[in-house]
């Protein structure tokens, strides 16, 4: 029994090491997902961002080629004639603006936008400050919304930017906000904790611009998302007069699009990683089968006994299949147990932007631990049963024969 | 009860056809006690398979209670097994890492009973054979005379009226086979019919008739 003992150990741990297998695999790309996720929301939420195109087609007599460009009228249109749309703003940019506080000056970019740029493009306010707000586009106020990075390197980390002045150009601008740190994988013009924003109409106040230089726009029922973009293209094409079919007439970037795109791949990559890990949990469980049949093999003469003492043959069957299962079970909760604490601990360590930002925080859920379980099942159960056909074939006359 | 008429038993083993039993009549009535006796190869152990409906005859008839054994299903079979007969081996076949009370409910397993009920009987069973104390010890904790009286017990437990014994004084010394005479005597007198196959004069001087085999047949008619 000392070497069966050994043996039954060897079987444990190649199970518990599928088992661990497949709990680390499906949850590194569980992990990957919520990480994606979570940077894909640094550029936007369900947001689609609209830049002047050219057209590419001949329309109504006007030629190939003319360039289009939006005005913040199109900006309410928009929002007017498309219900749909859950959040609309117009995008002003300004290029090599001075920004200056007590001694330090800084060259970058300011925009101008309206307060559904808050969500929208998730400028979220750390505690204490607030971002652009409806009175500050009715009163044309000069408040500066300052992403976190772009505070530090003018103001410093330790002074609290809310409530100071810093000037733009020369002008004083009342900082009201500073932007919480968050993860961003896709950006224009360069990251959002680099920026600096001012309501819309302050900008245009001090320009005088009425052109745009992007419409961002928001559909939070995703599905949506392709027929306003048609209503977009209707509509837009009417008052431009390009084709609506004239695809190149504006640029267009959708994120809502991109990020099923990349939910498919993710999908992809989730099944491929739990495909390796349920096979190296089969492999493992041909051990259990393996062992199972030795342990026939060798417990011929008490199958035999049983059968004597008036076991029926599904008796001796649901022994062994119960034995192959106790093992499978044992296995898992030892694997599952070592992989919950490996994953709690690359939980722990914080990580920074870099190929560990995506791939470092694997991620434990239910349907893992259903899969998990369920696979372990099968797994048991599979091994059992043929070695427990063998174990109930045995006769028992043969088995007690050597007496 | 028990009528076997032309029980015949041949073994096919591919090149050879051995006949272990050729054409036995045999009648044991209600609460007799029998011994089988005969040189080794006779076909002794076959007989006692066959009584047990552990081994099924390739030709003849068997009767049992009336019912002829050949239409039971296998179920049916290891039901007989279970409830109406009691198997007692020469090398006792404990179950090694079992204790003595897990090796005489296993019969209790098998027929369905709940656990407060196993308690009680295998609780009963192990003070009729003297070893109440000795419940949790494994085989290898006991002397072979005790564990066979655990065989004894657990070949009890589900009170079938018929015990098989083959050769179960073989690996005990005299004193602990006269105690599992006098055990076998008790069994007896309670009404049990027993069937046992020895060489022990001690154990075939005490029963009531003997039934000698030789050559797979029977040599001294089916009566004492």
């Amino acid at each position: 029994m000392g070497s069966q003992k050994k043996r039954i150990w060897l079987t444990i741990s190649g199970i518990a090491w599928g088992t661990l297998s497949i709990i680390l695999l499906l949850s590194f790309g569980e992990g990957l997902k919520l990480q994606l996720h979570k940077a894909n929301k640094g550029l936007g939420e369900n947001i689609v961002i609209l830049y002047g195109g050219q057209t590419s087609k001949v329309y109504q007599g006007l030629p190939r080629g003319r360039r289009i460009s939006f005005t913040d009228e199109d900006v309410r249109m928009l929002k007017e004639k498309i219900p749909q749309i859950t959040g609309i703003s117009g995008e002003y940019d300004m290029y090599g603006e001075t920004l200056t506080y007590g001694s330090t000056t800084l060259t970058e970019r300011v925009t101008g936008v309206l307060p559904p740029f808050e969500y929208m493009r998730t400028h979220y306010p750390q505690a204490g400050g607030r971002f652009i707000n409806e009175i500050d586009i009715r009163e044309r106020r000069r408040v500066i919304f300052l992403g976190n990075r772009l505070k530090e390197r003018l103001m410093g980390p330790e002074v609290d930017a809310i409530g100071e002045t810093i000037t733009v150009n020369g002008l004083p601008f009342v900082v009201v906000g500073v932007m919480n740190e968050k993860m961003q994988m896709s950006m224009y013009g360069g990251p959002d904790d680099q920026k600096a924003t001012i309501p819309a109409t302050t900008l245009k106040a001090l320009q005088g611009r009425t052109h745009v230089n992007r419409i961002i726009y928001q559909v939070n029922q995703t599905h949506l998302a392709p027929m306003v973009e048609q209503e977009v293209y209707k509509l837009l094409g009417r008052k431009y007069r390009f084709d609506p079919t004239d695809k190149k007439a504006l640029g267009i970037w959708d994120t809502i699009e991109q990020t099923a795109v990349a939910g498919n791949m993710l999908i992809g990559i989730q099944i491929f990683l739990g495909l390796i890990g349920a096979l190296t949990l089969i492999i493992a469980s041909v051990g259990v089968a393996n062992i199972m049949y030795v342990s026939v093999k060798e417990r011929t003469r008490e199958i035999g006994v049983k059968r004597a003492l008036g076991a029926k043959r599904l008796h001796i069957k649901q022994q062994f299949i119960l034995e192959a299962l106790m093992i499978a079970i044992t296995g898992g909760i030892l694997g599952g147990a070592v992989a919950m604490l490996i994953i709690q601990g690359l939980q722990g360590i914080p990580v920074s932007d870099g190929p560990l930002e995506l791939l470092g925080k694997p991620t434990f859920s239910m349907p893992i631990f259903i899969v998990t379980a369920t696979i372990l099942g099968i797994v048991g159960l599979a091994a059992g049963y043929f070695p427990a056909q063998r174990a109930a074939r045995v006769d028992p006359i043969e088995s007690l024969r050597y007496e | 009860m028990i009528s076997m008429e032309q029980i015949t038993r041949i073994y096919d083993t591919g090149k050879i056809q051995v006949e272990a039993l050729r054409g036995i009549d045999l009648e044991i009535g209600e609460n007799e006690y029998v011994a089988i006796m005969g040189p080794s190869g006779s076909g002794k152990s076959t007989l006692m398979h066959i009584i047990g409906c552990l081994d099924t005859p390739t030709a003849g008839q068997y009767t049992l209670d009336g019912k002829s054994v050949q239409a039971f299903t296998d179920n049916q079979l290891a039901d007989i097994r279970n409830q109406k007969v009691g198997f007692v081996f020469q090398s006792f076949n404990l179950m090694p890492y079992a204790s003595a009370y897990e090796n005489v409910e296993l019969p209790l397993i098998f027929a369905g009973v709940s656990t407060k009920e196993r308690k009680r009987r295998v609780t009963d069973m192990l003070d009729r054979v003297g070893l109440a104390d000795r419940m949790d010890h494994k085989p290898n904790e006991l002397s072979g005379g005790q564990q066979q009286r655990v065989a004894i017990a657990r070949a009890l437990s589900n009170n079938p009226r018929i015990i098989l014994a083959d050769e179960p004084t073989g690996n005990l010394d005299s004193e602990s086979g006269a105690e599992i005479l006098s055990l076998f005597s008790d069994l007896w007198k309670a009404g049990n019919t027993i069937v046992v196959i020895t060489h022990d004069r001690n154990i075939s001087d005490y029963c009531q008739r003997i039934v000698k085999l030789k050559d797979g047949m029977i040599a001294n008619g089916a009566l004492t």
